[in-house]
């Protein structure tokens, strides 16, 4: 078991639903094939640095998740299927960087209970 | 007088340039992992056309500077960071 992070863009052209959808297909894939999610963010719609097949905003959805290597292969194939998807990066977290998202969650954690209170 | 003959004087004072000495941000803040979702960041280590600096400019060390780069390429596939711009800054 390896810790990963993945991070996709989906496209904008997709009704709020729709994204949920689709958010919800890849958190089944995950849980579904013996990965353990951890963490998840959503970073919502995002200006794209440079247009990607012709588009200039994107959905930004992160997974944080621990899975045998050959998971990884599977789930980018379906991102790779998925046409709503418009970009993805899967990434094998290393020790530090293990830390450092720990620490960030927290971080963010700590700001979520800031803003209810 | 004797003292000063010794001395040797010149119209203008010689410049002497005191250099700051680089260091590496990562390994004097204890910086463990570059990360590439913090665009804000990795911007420090680009010039103007999204080019990444060289260790030269910046004092990262080697093993940072590796990091970094990589960091800025994860971003760049993302679109957090542009491949080619101008005026980035």
């Amino acid at each position: 078991m390896n810790q990963y992070e993945t991070v996709f863009i989906a496209t904008p052209v997709l009704s709020e639903p729709q994204i949920k959808e689709a958010v919800k297909k890849f958190r089944d894939i995950i849980t579904d094939n013996g990965g353990e999610l951890i963490h998840e963010e959503d970073w919502g719609m995002k200006k794209l640095a440079y247009p990607i097949m012709k588009k200039s905003t994107g959905f930004y959805h992160l997974f944080e998740f621990k899975s045998t290597p050959a998971f990884v292969d599977k789930l980018e194939t379906e991102f790779r299927r998925d046409e709503k998807v418009i970009r993805f990066m899967t990434v094998k977290l290393d020790k530090y960087a293990a830390e450092y998202s720990q620490k960030r969650r927290n971080l963010l954690k700590e700001k979520a209970t800031e803003k209810e209170e | 007088m004797t003292a000063n003959s010794s001395e040797i004087r010149y119209l203008t004072p010689p410049s002497v340039e005191i250099k700051k000495k680089k260091y590496c941000r990562f390994k004097k803040n204890g910086i463990k992992y570059v990360d590439y979702k913090d665009p804000e960041f990795l911007k420090k280590f680009l010039n103007e056309q999204g080019k990444i600096l060289p260790r030269r400019l910046t004092g990262t060390s080697l093993k940072f500077q590796r990091k970094v780069a990589r960091s800025i390429k994860r971003a760049r596939h993302l679109a957090l960071l542009p491949y080619v711009t101008d005026m980035l800054k």
